[in-house]
C-alpha cells in the first residue's frame, strides 16, 4: 500500500477514472494547462488530450450546467469547481437541474455527474477561499454530499461518487490536502456512500464530525483517553445520505452526542443530526446534544485571530468533551 | 447552582437600604419575578422580585437591618428546568427593578456560577447546564435517567449523584438498579397519597360529594322513581354503515381532525326516527304530555371524574358530518373540562354510545325531563342467516331503549326501535356523509 496525502489520494483516484473509462471528463478552471491549482490533474491534458481534461472560461454555471448535458447523455463528467467558495453561480445547475433529473424525466435520464470542489478554512483563505458550503446543499434531496477526511477514504469514495447513477459533490477539505498521510489501498475499490465510519470506540461520549474536524476531534478524544475518559469519534465521511443507524447505535450506547464542525452552527449539519437523534433517541440521551460550530459571522476574517476565533480546536473540542462526560 | 442576591440600588443616589420585611423564609420556593423581600430606602420603597427560580437558602440580613447596597441579603438555590439554563444567563435584578423603580441602576446580583451563553464555536462557554437533581425526584432528571427510573421502578430522589454538581446520572439509576436497594414506591402506596376522590377511591375512606356528583345522584332518584322505565332491545345489522364509515373516516379526520365514530350515523338514525315517532322525543307533564318542537339530542360521556350529557342542539338539522363535527367538539371539550352550563342543557332524547367498552346489552335510566334513552352497544362480527337462507358473516350492534311508560307505550317504543333499525340497515355509502 503506498503512502498518501489526500491530494495525491484524489489525483490517482482521477487518474485511475480517466485511464480505465473513456466516458470520463475532467473540466473546470485551471484543469488542464495549469494542472489545477493544486496540481491535481498536472500533465493530465498532455496524457489524455484537450477533449478530455477541460479548461473552462471563469463561468462556474457553465461548467455544471455543461457537465449536467453531457452526464444525461452518457458522458462521466467529473466538474470542478476551483473553490467552493465559487460554487454560488452554479446553484441552480446544482439544485434545480442535476439533483432534479432523475425525478423531471421519471428515471429516464439519470445525472452521473461528480462536482469537486476544494472547501474549508484554517490555510488563511480569509473571505473567499475558505467557506463551507455543505449545508447549502445538504437540505437538497437527489444530491449526495461527501466530505471525505482520509486518503483511503477519499479513493474509495471518489470512485463510489464517479460510479454512482447521480449527482455527487464532492468535499475536499483543503487543510487537509497535504496535512493528512494515509496509506491508500492499491487498485480499484469503493466505499459505498452513506456509510459513517466508528474511527474510534468509546463508551461516555458520542463525537461525530467530518473533514478536518474529524482530525482535530480524533487529537482531542485520545486526551481525554489519556485521563481514563472513553469518547467515541465517528466521521460521517457522507453528509449525504446519512448514516443515522451508526449514529444512533452509538447514542444508544453513549447517551451523549457532542457534534463538531467548521460550518455555521445555526441550521448546519448538526443541527440535522441533532433533530434526527433527538426524534429517535431521546430517551437515551443523558445530557443535552451539543453543538460545536462556526459562529453567526458571514465569513472567515483573513487576519489570523479571527480565522482562530471563527474556527475550533483540538483543545477546545477536548474542553467541551470534558464537561459532557462529566455531566 | 445559587445566586446570591445583593441589596438592589433604588436609586441613583442611594447608597444603602433596609429589609423592611422578608416575604419568604428559608425553605420557601420562589417564582422569578416574584417578589422576595420589602426593601426601603429613604427615596423609595420597593417589592424587589427573585432573579431567578429556586428554593431560598439563606436570608442574611435581618427586618429592620439597614445595609450597603451591593451587600449580599439572601442566598437563593435555582433547580435549573432543562434547557433553561443553557440559553440565557438569569435576568439580573437590575433588570427587574426597572419595572419596580424610578431610578434603576445596573450591576445588583452577583450569580454564582451562573452560565454564560454558549458560544457556538465552544470559546468562553461553561459546563453545560446542571440540574440539581436532589431537589425533587425527577425534575431536572435527563430523559435517559427518566426512562431508566420507570423501567428499573427505581426512585431517583434516593440516588446520590455522580454528574456535575451531584447530578443523577443514568449510569447512577442502572447501578442503584443493580444493588436493588432503592425501590420506587408501589402503585399503591403511592395511589393512598393524596385525598380520596371518584377518580382515585382509596378503600376505607368516604369520598365526599362534588356537585356533579351530588346532581347526578339527585337525577337519577327523580327519574328512577317518577318514570316508570320499560326496557326494549333491536339487534341491528351494521354493516352497511360500518363500511362506508370506514370508508369515509380517514378524509374525514383529515379534514376536520375529529375522530369519525359510528355515532353520527346512529345519530343520524335516531333524529329521523324521532320525527317519525315524535312521541319519544317528548315529555311527561303535570298538564299532560308536552311534544317537544325541537329535537335536541344529548350525548352520554363518561369521564373518570364523573358523568356529562352535552346536548346537540336540533340534531335533526344536522347532516351526518354535521353531527359528528358538533359530537366530536363535545367530547373533545368534556374530556378537556370545558364543556360551558348551555352545553348540557335542553335535551330533548339521548343517546348513549355504550358499545366502546364491549357492552352487550344494557338499561339505562332516562335523563329526567325525557321520553327514552337509546344505546349503541358493541358491534360484533356474527354468523347471520340472510333473507334467502345462505348464512352469512355480517356486523352485528344491539340497541337498547328505556322508556318512560308514562308518556309511550310498547306499541309506540318498538315501533321507534323497529324504524331505528329500518333506518340504519338501510343506510349505505352514498354520495357524502
Amino acid at each position: 500500500m503506498a503512502v498518501m496525502n489526500n491530494v495525491e489520494a484524489v489525483r490517482a483516484t482521477l487518474y485511475d477514472a480517466m485511464k480505465s473509462d473513456d466516458r470520463t471528463v475532467l473540466m473546470g478552471e485551471d484543469v488542464g494547462a495549469r494542472g489545477n491549482v493544486f496540481l491535481i490533474s498536472k500533465d493530465f491534458i498532455k496524457e489524455f488530450g484537450p477533449d478530455r481534461v477541460i479548461d473552462t472560461p471563469i463561468a462556474e454555471a457553465s461548467i455544471v450546467g455543461i457537465a449536467v448535458g453531457m452526464a444525461m447523455e452518457g458522458l462521466r463528467p467529473i466538474a470542478e469547481i476551483q473553490f467552493a467558495d465559487f460554487i454560488y453561480p452554479a446553484f441552480n445547475q446544482i439544485v434545480g437541474e442535476a439533483a432534479k433529473t432523475r425525478y423531471r424525466s421519471n428515471g429516464e435520464y439519470t445525472c452521473p455527474l461528480v462536482i469537486r470542489t476544494p472547501y474549508g478554512g484554517g490555510v488563511r483563505g480569509a473571505l473567499s477561499h475558505s467557506v463551507s458550503i455543505e449545508a447549502l446543499f445538504y437540505h437538497v434531496p437527489g444530491l449526495k454530499i461527501v466530505a471525505p477526511a482520509f486518503p483511503s477514504d477519499v479513493k474509495g469514495l471518489l470512485n463510489a461518487a464517479i460510479d454512482d447513477p447521480d449527482p455527487v459533490l464532492f468535499l475536499e477539505h483543503k487543510k487537509t490536502y497535504r496535512l493528512i498521510k494515509g496509506e491508500v489501498p492499491e487498485g480499484h475499490y469503493t466505499i459505498p456512500l452513506g456509510k459513517a465510519n466508528v474511527l474510534k470506540e468509546g463508551s461516555q461520549l458520542t463525537v461525530v464530525s467530518y473533514g478536518l474536524y474529524v482530525h482535530w476531534a480524533l487529537d482531542a478524544a485520545k486526551q481525554l483517553e489519556a485521563d481514563g475518559r472513553s469518547v467515541e469519534v465517528i466521521d460521517l465521511r457522507s453528509i449525504r445520505p446519512m448514516d443515522q443507524q451508526t449514529i444512533l447505535r452509538s447514542v444508544r450506547k453513549t447517551r451523549k452526542l457532542l457534534i463538531v464542525h467548521e460550518d455555521n452552527k445555526f441550521g448546519g449539519i448538526g443541527a440535522e443530526i441533532s433533530a434526527m437523534v433527538a426524534e429517535e433517541a431521546l430517551f437515551d440521551l443523558d445530557a443535552p446534544i451539543r453543538r460545536l460550530a462556526a459562529p453567526d459571522v458571514p465569513a472567515m476574517g483573513y487576519a489570523e485571530p479571527l480565522e482562530q476565533e471563527y474556527m475550533s480546536s483540538p483543545a477546545l473540542m477536548a474542553e467541551a468533551m470534558r464537561e459532557m462526560v462529566a455531566f | 447552582m445559587v445566586t446570591t442576591i445583593t441589596m438592589p440600588q433604588l436609586g441613583e443616589t442611594v447608597t444603602e437600604g433596609t429589609v423592611e420585611r422578608w416575604l419568604k423564609k428559608p425553605g420557601d420556593a420562589v417564582e422569578k419575578y416574584e417578589a422576595f423581600v420589602e426593601v426601603s430606602t429613604d427615596k423609595v420603597n420597593s417589592e424587589v422580585p427573585a432573579p431567578v427560580t429556586g428554593i431560598i437558602r439563606e436570608l442574611l440580613v435581618q427586618e429592620g437591618q439597614t445595609v450597603a447596597t451591593g451587600t449580599p441579603i439572601a442566598v437563593i438555590d435555582h433547580e435549573a428546568a432543562v434547557g433553561q439554563s443553557a440559553s440565557a444567563p438569569p435576568s439580573t435584578l437590575s433588570e427587574m427593578a426597572h419595572s419596580a423603580n424610578a431610578e434603576p441602576v445596573p450591576g445588583f446580583n452577583i450569580p454564582q456560577s451562573a452560565p454564560k451563553p454558549a458560544a457556538a464555536n465552544g470559546r468562553s462557554e461553561t459546563a453545560p447546564p446542571v440540574h440539581a437533581s436532589s431537589e425533587v425526584s425527577l425534575r431536572g432528571a435527563s430523559p435517559a435517567v427518566r426512562r431508566l427510573a420507570r423501567e428499573h421502578r427505581v426512585d431517583v430522589a434516593a440516588i446520590k449523584g455522580s454528574g456535575a454538581n451531584g447530578r443523577v446520572t443514568a449510569d447512577d439509576v442502572l447501578a442503584a438498579a443493580k444493588s436493588g436497594t432503592i425501590a420506587a414506591p408501589t402503585a399503591t402506596a403511592s395511589a393512598a397519597k393524596g385525598p380520596s376522590t371518584y377518580a382515585n377511591p382509596i378503600p376505607g375512606t368516604t369520598i365526599p360529594l362534588n356537585s356533579a356528583r351530588r346532581i347526578i345522584a339527585e337525577r337519577m332518584v327523580e327519574s328512577k322513581h317518577n318514570a316508570p322505565h320499560a326496557w326494549s332491545m333491536v339487534e341491528v345489522d351494521v354493516t352497511n354503515v360500518w363500511k362506508w364509515r370506514a370508508k369515509e373516516k380517514d378524509r374525514f379526520e383529515q379534514e376536520t381532525g375529529y375522530k369519525l365514530t359510528l355515532l353520527p350515523f346512529f345519530m343520524r338514525a335516531v333524529v329521523e326516527s324521532l320525527a317519525a315517532f315524535p312521541l319519544m322525543n317528548a315529555k311527561f307533564t303535570a298538564e299532560g304530555i308536552h311534544v317537544n318542537k325541537d329535537v335536541n339530542v344529548g350525548i352520554a360521556i363518561g369521564l373518570a371524574t364523573n358523568l356529562v350529557v352535552p346536548v346537540i342542539r336540533n340534531a335533526d338539522k344536522l347532516s351526518i358530518r354535521g353531527l359528528a363535527i358538533a359530537a366530536g367538539d363535545l367530547i373533545d371539550r368534556a374530556r378537556k373540562n370545558k364543556l360551558t352550563a348551555d352545553d348540557v342543557q335542553g335535551g330533548t332524547f339521548t343517546v348513549n354510545n355504550n358499545g366502546a367498552n364491549g357492552s352487550y346489552a344494557s338499561a339505562p335510566i332516562i335523563n329526567a325531563g325525557q321520553a327514552g334513552i337509546v344505546t349503541m352497544e358493541t358491534v360484533v362480527k356474527k354468523p347471520v342467516v340472510t333473507a334467502d337462507d345462505a348464512i352469512a358473516i355480517r356486523h352485528m350492534m344491539n340497541s337498547c331503549l328505556s322508556l318512560d311508560h308514562r308518556v309511550v307505550d310498547g306499541y309506540v317504543a318498538s315501533g321507534f326501535l323497529a324504524d331505528l333499525k329500518k333506518r340504519l340497515e338501510g343506510m349505505t355509502a352514498s354520495g357524502s356523509i
